[in-house]
This record gives structure tokens, sequence and C-alpha cells, in this order.
């Protein structure tokens, strides 16, 4: 298990990743999402030692990353950039990765054969499409059959075939109970994939939860009424103790309002009505809601209260529909 | 800790699956004995007219070894690539990954790439050596002439400190563009120039190509400031400095 402890890191005055604490729970696909430039990289960069944390820590298995003995046998990564000698073969590539730590050679031909390599093991490098560097990162961070997996973007770039294929692969993961952590800026990609969620906005922690629970609280629906006579219709909603909010450009909405419902009231009490629609904003507009918050938030307030109130935000439904104050306050789900 | 073995295998993987040391160490060789022995074939046909204005005894063994200055310049870039690839191609990363004991790494790093190097500059020194003196003629020295063994293995041990030395370097820079810029130049340019301007010359005098070509040294020069094991010593105080250094800056460096 990733264990994370108001883990910082500054790069001279830029607070890249600032007192994130989490932890990746076991055997799920855990998304980690956050718009670019929030410090995804980086924490995963931290994850493997590879950059060092300015505080906080962050353990494997309740063990500092450089204390695992032939690390790839528990945790294995795909990080963002191609990372590969252009005049190496892919088979040379995973060859010296197995003997540092002490992998069986035959390992190599199995994860070639398992992202569809075999053809090109003998290829150099150089000669690889962007889908096929990326399958290589993929075999590398397989080849010691480790418990946890951690990919960077995995289908940043990826033409719509190796998205797919890196989607069912992410599951099939987890469905051998492996802890498959995975980043990406598009909450879209995410919904698909992950049942964990730890949602990041300039270095500090949104919201982690599960996907189901993400869903529950953003996916309600709203009924929007544009009506020339809005006093007449609000009066005939009110008998039926139905309220609604003002919305954009003169509409009403009227949260998890029933549409026959409303469009009959209106009938009955003799009133125009230009709109009557359903609302419902995408996962994408919630996640983009909660996350420019953040960065609208971070403008003058202290920190620390900010994980409350931009994970609060996560009650808004996207363009155009402003949550009402109440919902505002409440705390999605703050820091474990 | 990851087993020790295993990580010399691997950096040795490393080593032999890039083209880059096939043909950097193919060239030190090859422009080590070409030259020297063009060298060697002009001396003996104009031996009069090379030696006349000299009054210190005819070194055969160096005239042999008149390559080496050029030579070296590829053995230089072979230490830069052997670790700044890592660099370039962010490798460095996947490495730090698999083996996250940097210090560990870059001593396995070193012991394949100066041991690579140790022996194609063994190889190296005696072809050229023995190609030197048969082409000398008359005029030619045998590895039984005193000093003679000690200078050609110096050889060899000049080429892998100049090796180590670049790893090292580039270690430092982390950056294999970096390195090539201010190893090659220097090497090639700076440092021959600088050791024969007079006042400069005492401090370019310690710098690590010039003390290790004391090691190459078969009679006692009077003229020059010490002899071949102090430039042993100088030299490989320089290689260690520069391997230390290295590791220093991988160990604290984000990767
Ligand atoms: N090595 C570095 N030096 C300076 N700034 C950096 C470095 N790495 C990342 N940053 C900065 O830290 C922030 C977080 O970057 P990153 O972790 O790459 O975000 P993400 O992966 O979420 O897009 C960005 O503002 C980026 O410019
Ligand atoms: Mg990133």
């Amino acid at each position: 298990m990733i264990e994370l402890h108001e883990l910082t890191k500054r790069y001279g005055d830029k607070t890249a990743v600032d007192g994130l604490s989490f932890q990746v729970p076991q055997g799920v696909v855990t998304g980690f999402l956050g718009p670019n430039g929030a410090g995804k990289s980086t924490t995963m960069r931290m994850i493997l030692d590879l950059d060092r944390p300015t505080s906080g820590r962050v353990t494997i298995d309740g063990k500092h990353y450089g204390q695992l003995s032939e690390p790839l046998k528990y945790i294995g990564a795909l990080l963002e950039a191609q990372a590969v000698h252009p005049g190496r073969t892919a088979y040379n590539h995973l060859l010296w990765l197995a003997q540092s730590n002490r992998i069986p050679i035959r390992r190599v031909d199995e994860v070639l054969a398992l992202v569809g390599l075999t053809e090109v093991a003998r290829k150099r490098a150089r000669g690889f499409s962007l889908g096929m560097g990326q399958r290589l990162g993929i075999a590398s961070a397989l080849l010691g059959d480790p418990e946890i997996l951690m990919f960077d973007e995995p289908v940043n770039g990826l033409d719509p075939e190796g998205i797919l294929w890196i989607r069912n692969l992410m599951k099939r993961l987890a469905a051998e109970g492996r802890t498959v952590f995975v980043s990406s800026h598009l909450m879209s990609e995410m919904a698909l994939t992950a049942e964990h969620l730890v949602v990041i906005g300039r270095g500090r922690l949104l919201a982690d939860l599960s996907m189901a629970d993400f869903i529950a609280q953003n996916s309600r629906s709203a009924v929007r009424i544009r009506t020339p006579h809005p006093e007449q219709l609000l009066d005939a909603l009110a008998t039926q103790s139905i309220t609604a909010e003002a919305g954009p450009e003169g509409s009403y909405e009227v949260v998890d309002g029933d549409l026959v419902k409303i469009g009959e009231l209106a009938a009955a009490s003799g009133v125009t009505l230009h709109e009557l629609s359903p609302q419902r904003a995408s996962l994408e507009e919630a996640f983009m809601q909660m996350t420019a918050d953040s960065v609208e938030y971070h403008a003058g307030v202290a920190p620390g209260e900010v994980v409350t109130d931009a994970a609060g935000a996560a009650g808004a439904w996207g363009a155009g529909w402003q949550p009402p104050a109440d919902k505002r306050q409440k705390k999605q789900k703050g820091a474990n | 800790m990851g087993s020790f073995p295993a990580i010399l295998q691997s950096e040795w993987t490393k080593i032999r699956t890039v083209r880059s040391t096939v043909w950097t160490l193919l060239l030190t060789f090859v422009v080590t004995v070409g030259l020297g022995a063009l060298i060697s074939l002009l001396t003996k046909n104009n031996f009069a007219d090379f030696t006349k204005n000299d009054n210190s005894p005819f070194d055969a063994t160096t005239t042999s070894f008149a390559g080496i200055g050029l030579g070296e310049i590829a053995m230089i870039v072979f230490g830069v690539l052997a670790v700044g690839n890592e660099y370039s191609s962010r490798m460095i990363r996947v490495s730090l990954a698999a083996v996250p004991q940097r210090g560990t790494l870059l001593t396995a790093k070193s012991l394949v790439v100066g041991g690579l190097a140790l022996l194609v500059s063994l190889v190296t020194a005696f072809v050229t050596f023995f190609l030197g003196q048969a082409l000398l003629g008359d005029h030619h020295t045998t590895l039984s002439a005193p000093n003679v063994l000690r200078a050609v293995f110096g050889a060899a041990v000049y080429l892998t400190m100049l090796c180590l030395f670049s790893a090292g370097v580039t270690a430092m820079l982390h950056n294999q563009t970096l390195a090539l810029g201010v190893l090659v130049p220097f090497f090639f340019l700076l440092s021959p120039i600088l050791s024969a301007v007079p006042k400069v010359k005492n401090v370019a005098h310690f710098f690590p190509d010039y003390a290790g070509k004391q090691m190459l040294t078969v009679f006692p020069t009077p003229s020059e400031p010490y002899g071949w094991l102090a430039g042993f010593f100088i030299c490989g105080a320089w290689t260690l400095a520069a391997l230390l250094g290295g590791a220093a800056v991988l160990k604290h460096h984000d990767a």
C-alpha cells in the first residue's frame, strides 16, 4: 500500500505538491486526478524516490522506496515521458532491467507478449511510435510481476485502440487483485476505470473518495424552466412545496425536479413555458468545477481551509448551474 | 539492497547493447594505433632530421604512443556517453527506480565502464607499442628495457583514468551534451595549449591529462615538475574526485 504523509515538494519558489496525505487503497484502480500542473507527476516521482520531498514522507508497504530490496518486484511504474535509450532494442531494455532486480529472464518474453511487442522485440526503440513506446514502458512496469502498478497519464497521445487497450489492462490488473494507481487530467477517462478517486489541484488534496460516492454526489439532476410569468409559476410550484432557484439568463431550476409533474403544474395554472428541460452535468463538468474553485480559492485565503471548501464545491453541476449556498458548505470528503 | 553482482550484470548489458560503445572504443584503438604507427614510420625514415636538435636520448616508446593524444578523445567520449545517455534518454529514472541505492548504481556503472575501458586500453597500448617498434626498425626498444613495460601499462592506465574522470564529470553535470561540450574542447585544445603557455603552464601541468601522460615517460626528464608515480597519483586523484563528485550530485539531485 502506498501512503503519503504531508508530502510537500518545492522547486525554488514554486510549490508543486503541498502537504498531500492520502493512501492508495489495495486491489483496486485508483484514479489520481488533477488539471495539468496539479502536481501528479511530481507526486509519482516522489513515490519512487526520484525527486526528494521538501518535507513529509511516502512509504510503500510501510517502507521508504530506497529500503525496498529489488523494488521492481513490489511496484512497477510508467512515468510520463518515454525513458528508453533510442539505440537499444526493446528486448535489451527489458533485459538489463530484469537483471538488475534478479527477475527471471523468461519474464522479458512474457511481458513483451503481454503488451504485444514480440514482433518488434529486436528493433531499436528509436523507430517506435508513441503507442509502442508506451507499451514498452508498461512492459517494464509489469516485468517484476509487482503488486502495485503506477501509471502516469498512460493514455496521453494514444489512438483510440491504444486507449481501449490500456483501459482493459488496468481493469484486468485490478481484477487480479493488484493495486493500480493511475493519473489523468480527464475525468471521463477515470469514470470508466477507477473505483477510487484522489483529486488534487495546485498540489493540494481536493477529494479522496470512492467513484460511487463521487457519482452519487455529482450526478443529481435539475429541471430548468423558462417562462414569461415567473411569479405565477413559482406560486404554483409552492403549492406543491417545490422550490426553484434562479438559474442563468432569467431561468429557474428545480433541484431533483420531476419534469412531468412540473409540466403538468404549469399547464394546470395556465402558465406559458418557453423551456422545460432536464439538466444533468457530466462528471467532467463536476471535476472542472471542483478544480476551478480550488484555483480561485487559492488567490487569497490561508491554506488548511482549502480542502474543505474546495471539496464542498463538488456539489456543483457544471455549466450554468449554481449550487445552493447550503450545498456549498457541505464537505464532500476531506483528507484521510 | 539488491544484489551487487546482479546490478553489475545489468550495467554490463546496458554498455554492450548500445552502438556508441563499439564505435568509441574502436576509434580509440584505431586512432592510437594508426597515428602511432604513422609517426613511427615517419621517424624511422627521417631519423636524422627528427633527432638532430635533440640532446636527450631517443624515446622509442613515446614515439610509438604519439597518437594517444587524439585517441584519448574517443575514450573520453566513451566515458561521457556511458553515463550521459542515461540522462539524454531520461532512462536515469528507470535505472534509479530499479536500483534506488544511487551510490551503488554509480559504483557498478564505474566498475563496468572502467573495466571495459581498461581492457580495451591494454590491448590498444600493447598493439600500439609492438606495431610502433616494428616500424621503427633499428631505433626500436623492447619491453625488457628499463621503464618500458611500466610506460606501456601507464598508457593503458592513463586512458582508463581519463575515461572514468569523464564519466564522473558527466554524472556531476547530469547532462550529456554539456559534458561533451566541456570535456572534449578541454582535453583536445585547452589543456594542451595552456600547458605550453609560460606561467599558466605551472597550473596546467597539474591537469589530469598532463599529469597522466607522465606515466608514459621512459627517460626521467629534469624539465618536468614531477615523475611518473606522482603523475599517476595526480591523475588518479582527479579521477577519484570526479567520481565522488558525480556520486554526491547523483545522490542529492532530483532525477
Ligand atoms: N523539476 C521541476 N522544476 C521546477 N518546477 C517543476 C519541476 N517539476 C514540476 N514542476 C512544476 O510543478 C508543478 C507540478 O507539475 P507536475 O507534477 O508535472 O504536474 P502534473 O503532472 O499534475 O501535470 C508545475 O507547475 C510544474 O511546472
Ligand atoms: Mg504530469
